[in-house]
């Protein structure tokens, strides 16, 4: 079975079955990085790129390593600069890389549609490693393929998602996807981090972590850009952590099997307090694991291996 | 040849309530003569006889005052790779404006004689439309400074606006439309709060969630047409809101009309044609300020067009090049070209039944004509022959090479229209067929 996409851009545009498709994928892929010669020939003679636009070290690396793993030939392209400053637009870059004859980019931009942009005038495979606020498909699969391992099942989890949802892609690519899959979403955080109708994407929206973590199955926290606090989404950090870092204390409202998951980078004590994140609960490191196993997957899928 | 009859077309001028089938007798540059069959009893002179006559058979026409576009950007000078005033007055003849009024931000800013006087003669080399600029509200339409407001209506300037800026500080509001006020001219308000729209590309609504976009609220607007009522309402003087998107914009003019204040609107096509849907595949040339709203605001945007809370209907045509728009979202120019669609666009609101075709004729001429001062808008014996031909069935595609603008930035493109000019004279010639 192959995706009948050319791109991945979004989750919002993956059916059930596509999804179920990558992660039965990814699952297949795990054992090679366990291996004591972790390479595969699936894709030898293929020419992936890294196209980083914004800063990037874990989805860089972790692509990176994905494609050396399938045997294609990686390129990092790594500026945190816009193509418009460097002078060159972006679908110059893309029409340069094109005629390079590669086999799949992967791209990162802090500009939300970017990656849309390479999709409509390239024809190779285009993979969204994150663009501004809007998705960031590769991260929401890779914590569906954590929680699927963990819990076996997605469908009717409660899961809460807290934290900066109106500037997160990763809150926007899991609320597309979980709620495909059947979970129960909530998101959480203070009204100023909650974008306009959000509760029509299919989610319950509140205000307080205490209420959204209650019988939760899984606790999604994200990072909070201290940036924000200048554009007064929240009046101090002290403030912010007293009422939204997930502790030993509030954690317990919590089902006792809950899983406690981060996309990182962590703000430790803020967000999430220390003993959380190297607690029990936490499948921070398992998500960034699987997050190889599902690019390698992605790659495999979006480039034809055999 | 000087005269130029035409025959049979359905006449419709709002300033006369005229609607029926007439012949225009056009002499001298002027309107000479309306009445039915007018060609066989002569003239003025039972000597003249058809053969001194150019006729034009215009059956199942539509003949009205000449279309006047009060709200465009001609981008010259400083800005010509966009639109010279050459390019924006072949698109506006051929959409079917005889006249269009320009915002001043050009490069440098209309803010001064010597670039009002530069536009107006430029304009006239081309010879194609009247061109009316509007001049700067502040220097550099920076938002501190009045401009000399004398100054430039004697050198041409009909209006002031900051367009594209708000004027943020409201002691200079006020004292433009005070000053303003003195020389019988309009002030345009670009009604946007900046603080509230700092960073937003599209509407903050559904879509903007979805894809992650920074939002622009229609509280944005809404607090500054508020805010303009207000000032105008304590100065009792003329202001006129430009580019009207939201509804509550369209509620705090018709309330404020209601209670007497001097207060005009327009608002542009893409406003009851499309919603924020539009730019959902992060099409850029969906991508403009105010931006498109959510269908609530389409539908009062129409309703304000049908009891007269919006008084006119102007195109903002803000053209652009395709690499001001062949960029990532965020970085895209904001604007539509829209002098060509313009006319076939608003025929839909007759189509629909929200207007009538005097209604819409009124929108387009004969209140752009009053609110401006203009000697326009108007088919009488004796006024300057500027007037367009429509045919209202002319079904055709929206295709950007058949645009005459250098602006191909049009979210309209592949749409199938109904209506369109096909004669555009302007002071007696005919300048497009």
């Amino acid at each position: 079975m192959k995706l009948s996409k050319k791109d991945l851009l979004g989750i919002r545009d993956l059916t059930v079955d596509e999804i179920n498709l990558i992660l039965e994928t990814a699952e297949s892929f795990i054992e090679v990085s366990t291996r004591d010669i972790k390479k595969v020939p699936t894709l030898r003679g293929k020419t992936v790129i890294n196209l980083f636009l914004e800063a990037s070290t874990r989805t860089r690396t972790s692509f990176e390593i994905a494609g050396k793993r399938l045997s294609a030939d990686t390129i990092n392209i790594s500026s945190t600069t816009s193509s418009i400053v460097k002078g060159e637009t972006l679908i110059d870059t893309a029409k340069n890389l094109e005629a390079m004859n590669p086999d799949a980019i992967v791209i990162r931009h802090s500009a939300a549609g970017a990656p849309q942009i390479l999709a409509r005038i390239m024809k190779q495979p285009i993979i969204n490693a994150g663009d501004g606020a809007h998705e960031h498909p590769t991260q929401a699969l890779l914590d569906m393929m954590t929680i699927k391992a963990k819990k076996g099942k997605i469908s009717g989890l409660k899961i809460a998602i807290v934290g900066d949802i109106a500037h997160s892609r990763v809150a926007r690519s899991n609320i597309y996807g979980l709620t495909r899959m059947g979970a129960h979403v909530t998101v959480a955080g203070p009204a100023t981090m909650m974008p306009r109708y959000i509760d029509r994407m299919g989610v319950r929206v509140c205000c307080r972590l205490e209420e959204a973590i209650r019988d939760a199955d899984i606790i999604m926290m994200l990072r909070i850009q201290t940036e924000r606090q200048q554009e007064n989404l929240f009046p101090s950090l002290r403030e912010y952590a007293n009422y939204f870092c997930l502790n030993g204390e509030n954690i317990k409202l919590a089902k006792d099997d809950v899983l406690v998951m981060h996309p990182g980078p962590i703000n430790r004590g803020v967000e999430i307090a220390p003993e959380i994140a190297d607690g029990p609960y936490s499948v921070i490191l398992d998500q960034v694991t699987n997050g190889v196993a599902v690019r390698m997957a992605l790659l495999y899928l979006l480039t034809g291996g055999k | 040849m000087d005269k130029l009859l035409l025959r049979g077309g359905r006449i419709i001028d709002p300033s006369q309530n005229i609607d029926s089938e007439m012949d225009l007798l056009i002499e001298g540059g002027k309107i000479a003569a309306l009445g039915k069959d007018i060609y066989r009893s002569g003239v003025d002179s039972p000597k003249t006889s058809l053969a001194d006559f150019k006729i034009i058979d215009l059956q199942g026409m539509v003949v009205a005052p000449g279309l006047i576009d009060m709200h465009t950007h001609l981008r010259e000078p400083g800005f010509e790779y966009r639109e010279t005033i050459r390019t924006g007055s072949e698109a506006a003849s051929h959409g079917g404006f005889t006249s269009v009024a320009c915002m001043p931000n050009t490069r440098p800013v209309n803010d001064n004689r010597s670039v009002t006087e530069f536009i107006i003669r430029r304009a006239a080399e081309c010879n194609l439309i009247n061109v009316y600029p509007i001049a700067a509200i502040s220097r550099g339409s920076e938002g501190v400074t009045l401009t000399e407001f004398m100054d430039l209506k004697d050198a041409g300037a009909v209006a002031f606006s900051d367009d594209g800026k708000p004027v943020t500080n409201s002691a200079l509001m006020r004292r433009a439309l005070e000053y303003a006020s003195s020389l019988d001219m309009p002030i345009i308000s670009h009604c946007e709060d900046v603080g509230l729209s700092a960073g937003g590309t599209i509407n903050e609504g559904l879509v903007s969630t979805e894809l992650g976009l920074a939002g622009i609220p229609a509280m944005a607007e809404d607090v500054m047409v508020a805010r303009d009522i207000l000032i105008s309402e304590f100065t009792g003087t003329v202001l006129h809101i430009a580019h009207v998107s939201t509804a509550g914009a369209v509620r705090l003019i018709r309330d404020a009309r209601a209670r007497g204040v001097k207060v005009t609107a327009e608002t542009a096509p893409h406003y009851f044609s499309l919603t924020d849907e539009a730019a959902k595949e992060f099409d850029t040339n969906a991508k403009v300020y105010p931006p498109l709203r959510s269908m609530e605001d389409v539908m009062a945007i129409k309703e304000g067009l049908r009891d007269g809370a919006i008084a006119a209907i102007a195109s903002d045509h803000a053209p652009h090049a395709i690499t001001d728009k062949e960029v990532e979202f965020e970085y895209a120019a904001s604007g539509i070209a829209g002098l060509e669609t313009a006319l076939a666009l608003s025929l839909k609101l007759v189509t629909d039944g929200i207007l009538t075709l005097n209604q819409l004729i009124e929108k387009m001429s004969t209140n752009p004509a009053r609110i401006l001062h203009l000697a326009k808008g108007t088919l009488r014996v004796g006024a300057d022959a500027d007037i367009t031909v429509v045919d209202p069935e002319k079904v055709w595609t929206v295709d950007p090479q058949g645009l005459r603008s250098k602006g191909k930035n049009s979210p309209f493109l592949g749409w199938t229209l109904k209506g369109k000019a096909i004669l555009t004279i302007v002071g007696g010639e005919i300048k497009h067929q």
